[in-house]
């Protein structure tokens, strides 16, 4: 089926989220749609899927103009959407979650169990999927859930499927395995509209790349475009994929973690006899694959956590048994993975943010903040961090999330640091944002403070640290030089030490 | 020029949305909506009212004249009974009306600065009934069974007051903290404890009157009174109260432990980043909004020269605290001007009930609308065709947004 969008609007009140965007998806194709977080992607696609009305323009399937009042209008045209967030009920099975809202009854509206299983069965093996109907969701990986998502989708004779974010969740396995599922099913003559903002699996699997920048297409291009002229289109400039920075002077070691575990009460071991040392002047980048203990490696580092064994040694002080606020106030700069859960109040100003967890210290005089120190201290770092508001009094949910982030970035950067741990720093985070972030981070180190920097991202690993520490299951698997190689470092991710492959398959 | 005709439009819309917007004007609206729910009960309860809707047909003049004067003449009275009586014959008779408001809405905004705090920490204490005769039962105690010099006694009593009320709020706080209690079962629950604890004690002999078996304590002692004001129903205590919105505002805005309160109730999580203890704000705001309410009680035995600690000394302020404290929005000044206003009700309803026969169970009835359009601000949007807050901000935002990337 062939899918065209003709000059489709939407605006919500005078801000223009997609503006004349035409998009022309041909039978068996897979149409990358690239653009930044807030590019109007996710908003053209919810149109497609009727849960918007267009302002202007048309949908046309096969050259037919159609309307959608709902997703149950699309879903019966043949369209389906594989959300971000998966719409899955996880205490469901496979073959329940496939039917629901569609599910075959026998009499009396008896849920036809074996014929939802012989659905999800059929399409399982008309594509290749490895996915068991008996199976409850919550027991499944997310690689496979997504799998689950498809089908589901698939079930309901989708002739084009929307694939939102898709590779955000997964492993770089996972990855690869979506995307040999987005072969097969092309090869099946289904359409896929692939929203993504990560270049490099555009470049492996869309046959047509449309880039979209604030509400506008900016053009088309092909798989054969660089990274560099793609990410250039995405931004309207060059971006600078590397982060310019010098080799590390470093200086003694000054953050020593030996023997770190964490038990759960159940016995089940988060972190396993975690040792480094990181110096003063360099930085140690912790990559992996989310959900390997690296959350709770920064929460135990930062006393949210009580290690059940071992010890943080942070320029001669012992740190394990310390609380949040002694390590913080101790000179311990944090930046959270989850900026909105744990990093910033939305609901407070751009100003009191800035001063979250400084309150105890110059901040205040026998207990009463010191109000004007605290908005001199925004005016700074609003103009520093050049976070873009129009006051330093607004509440920071009227910021961008990468203005946003820069807020939680200057509150840490803007004190007398002794350590620096940044986790995710620049998560959904726009990609001029993130320059500017891994700048202030590198800067840090320049200073002479030791960073340790936890990140998904290789590409964000890649281009900030000295040192490569991999976490695995809870456990460093190893930890290598900055220069080595993407391969050795994603077997690293799966657990083997690339020596130890070769010495095994010897 | 052009430029700067448009900011200052701006900024005047800005300002409007603000108004428009702003919680402060779905408070007021609420209670204009009460009143027109209150007026149209009042007419129909009318006598004349009903015999003139009979013939309505006939003569519609009729049966709108009865409505009119039936709704004015009641409503007047409640103003009369709360603000300004004009036929009387000295300034200070014609604004007793005013002194009575201004000391029934004591206890309502005590207890309303302690719960709005517990709101704004994300607290739902519905203890305000529980911490008030907590309050009462020592300040009580000690107001008639400690002899004292005069100031002394009035001091140790508003104290003892503040004490009780802390006590009994530190148990919910320190429940929630420590083991995760439910505040809401935990407080309701308490309420029944100090009710029923209350009417132990007067059965006591150390609380009772000598050779008496009435559950009424002695009067409360001389040397504890308040002193009041020229003569009028308006004592210290309400310059107390004042005080205490202060209090509670400076507290909340300006101080680090207000900090720590406002970020906790908002984002626990980001305040236990931050290196805030969540328990112990916890536990604080438990402690001083408790402390707040218990110093309602004094309003009821500090104010009066007869005034006795009874099992009905809480009356329903408790209750009514938290109305005061939502249509308040939880703010200080809010709160001291939703507590005036329900003291007005009070007073006035009185005097409605006697001037017009009305009953005063209409009191009640805009009290409770009250309630409800506030617990929904939908329904007052929906009632006043008021735009959606949320949509405009969503658009605001993305405005600003897109005027600062046209800038950048």
């Amino acid at each position: 089926m062939k899918l065209e969008l003709r000059e489709v609007t939407k605006k919500f009140g005078d801000f223009t989220a997609n503006d004349k965007i035409s998009i022309t998806v041909e039978e068996g194709q897979i149409h990358a749609l690239l653009g930044e977080n807030g590019a109007g992607k996710s908003t053209l696609m919810n149109v497609l899927y009727g849960l918007y009305q267009p302002d202007g323009g048309e949908i046309l399937l096969d050259g037919k103009p159609v309307a959608f009042a709902g997703p149950g209008d699309a879903m019966a045209a043949g369209i389906g959407m594989v959300h971000q967030h998966f719409m899955l009920i996880p205490v469901f099975t496979v073959a329940e979650n496939v039917v629901m809202g569609h599910e075959p009854t026998g009499p009396f509206g008896i849920i036809d169990v074996p014929k939802a299983r012989e659905i999800v069965r059929e399409i399982s093996e008309r594509f290749g999927f490895e996915v068991d109907p008996d199976a409850y969701v919550e027991t499944l990986p997310v690689g496979v859930q997504q799998r689950v998502e498809i089908i589901k989708a698939l079930s309901r004779q989708a002739k084009v499927l929307i694939l939102d974010e898709p590779t955000a969740v997964l492993t770089p396995q996972e990855t690869d395995e979506l995307m040999q599922i987005m072969r097969q099913l092309k090869s099946q003559g289904t359409s896929i509209v692939f929203i993504t903002h990560k270049l490099r699996e555009v470049q492996e699997v869309a046959d047509t790349i449309t880039v979209i920048r604030r509400g506008k297409v900016v053009g088309e291009a092909a798989p054969t475009a660089t990274q560099e002229e793609l990410a250039s289109m995405m931004v309207g400039r060059a971006v600078e994929m590397e982060v310019e920075k010098s080799p590390a002077k470093e200086g003694d070691v000054a953050l020593s973690v030996g023997g770190l575990s964490l038990v759960e009460r159940s016995g089940r071991a988060l972190l396993e006899d975690i040792s480094f040392d990181v110096r003063a002047g360099e930085i140690l980048a912790v990559a992996g694959v989310q959900g390997n203990g690296q959350t709770e490696l920064a929460e135990t580092l930062m006393g949210l956590r009580r290690a059940t064994a071992g010890s943080i040694r942070l320029d001669g002080q012992e740190l394990a048994d310390k609380n949040v606020h002694e390590i913080i106030d101790f000179g311990v700069g944090y930046i959270p993975e989850d900026r909105s859960k744990d990093g910033a109040i939305e609901e407070f100003s751009i100003a009191e943010n800035l001063v979250l967890n400084q309150t105890r210290g110059e901040f205040s005089k026998h207990g009463s903040l010191r109000m004007g120190l605290i908005q001199k201290h925004s005016k700074e770092l609003v103009e520093a961090y050049d976070i873009r508001t129009g006051s330093s009094n607004a509440e920071l949910d009227t910021l961008s999330g990468g203005n946003q982030q820069k807020v939680v970035v200057a509150r840490e950067l803007s004190r007398n640091l002794k350590l620096l741990l940044a986790a995710q720093p620049t998560r959904g985070v726009d990609v001029g944002s993130i320059e500017f972030i891994h700048q202030q981070i590198v800067a840090e180190r320049d200073k002479g403070t030791p960073v340790v920097i936890i990140s998904t991202e290789l590409d964000e690993v890649k281009a900030l640290a000295d040192r490569i520490a991999v976490m695995y299951r809870g456990r460093f698997v190893g930890i290598v030089p900055a220069d080595t190689s993407r391969e050795d470092l994603g077997l690293m991710m799966a657990g083997i030490m690339p020596g130890e492959k070769e010495a095994a398959n010897e | 020029m052009s430029e700067t005709t448009a900011t200052e439009k701006r900024s005047w819309r800005e300002t409007w949305q603000k108004i428009a917007m702003g919680s402060a004007l779905t408070s007021v609206l609420a209670v204009v909506a009460a009143l027109i729910v209150g007026a149209i009960l009042i007419a129909a309860a009318d006598d004349q009212v009903q015999k003139t809707a009979g013939y309505f047909f006939a003569r519609p003049t009729d049966f709108l004249w009865a409505v009119c004067s039936k709704v004015g003449s009641a409503y007047a009275a409640l103003f009369q009974g709360a603000v300004i009586n004009f036929g009387a014959a000295s300034i200070s008779e014609a604004f007793a009306p005013l002194m009575d408001t201004l000391s029934m809405s004591v206890p309502l905004i005590f207890a309303g600065l302690g719960l709005g705090m517990g709101f704004r920490a994300g607290l739902f204490n519905i203890g305000g009934q529980g911490q008030i005769i907590f309050g009462a039962i020592i300040c009580g105690y000690i107001g008639f069974a400690v002899p004292m010099p005069p100031v002394l006694h009035m001091i140790v009593c508003v104290l003892g007051a503040f004490i009780g009320g802390a006590l009994w709020g530190f148990i919910p706080g320190a429940l929630k903290a420590w083991t995760g209690a439910n505040e809401v079962i935990v407080t309701i629950m308490l309420n029944y404890i100090a009710s029923y604890f209350l009417a132990f004690l007067l059965t006591l002999d150390a609380f009772q009157v000598p050779d008496s078996n009435v559950p009424v304590s002695p009067l409360i002692q001389s040397t504890a009174r308040f002193p009041s004001f020229f003569g009028t129903r308006v004592d210290l205590g309400f310059v107390l109260a004042i005080a205490a919105a202060v209090g509670v505002w400076y507290l909340m805005e300006r101080t680090t432990l207000g900090f720590s309160i406002r970020a906790v109730g908002l984002n626990p999580d980001a305040a236990r980043t931050a290196g805030m203890s969540v328990p112990g704000s916890t536990i604080w705001v438990m402690v001083i909004a408790g402390g707040l309410a218990g110093l309602a009680a004094t309003s009821q035995l500090l104010s009066s020269a007869s005034a006795t600690l009874t099992a009905g000394i809480a009356s329903t302020f408790g209750v009514d605290a938290i109305t005061v404290a939502l249509l308040g929005r939880s703010k200080p000044l809010g709160t001291v001007l939703a507590g005036l206003l329900f003291g007005g009700l009070r007073a006035g309803g009185y005097l409605m009930q006697v001037l017009t026969d009305t009953p005063i169970d209409v009191i009640l009835v805009l009290q409770s609308v009250i309630v409800l359009l506030i617990a929904a601000p939908p329904l007052v949007r929906a009632i006043f065709r008021l735009p959606d807050p949320e949509r405009r901000k969503k658009k605001r935002e993305k405005k600003a947004l897109k005027a600062r990337e046209a800038v950048a």
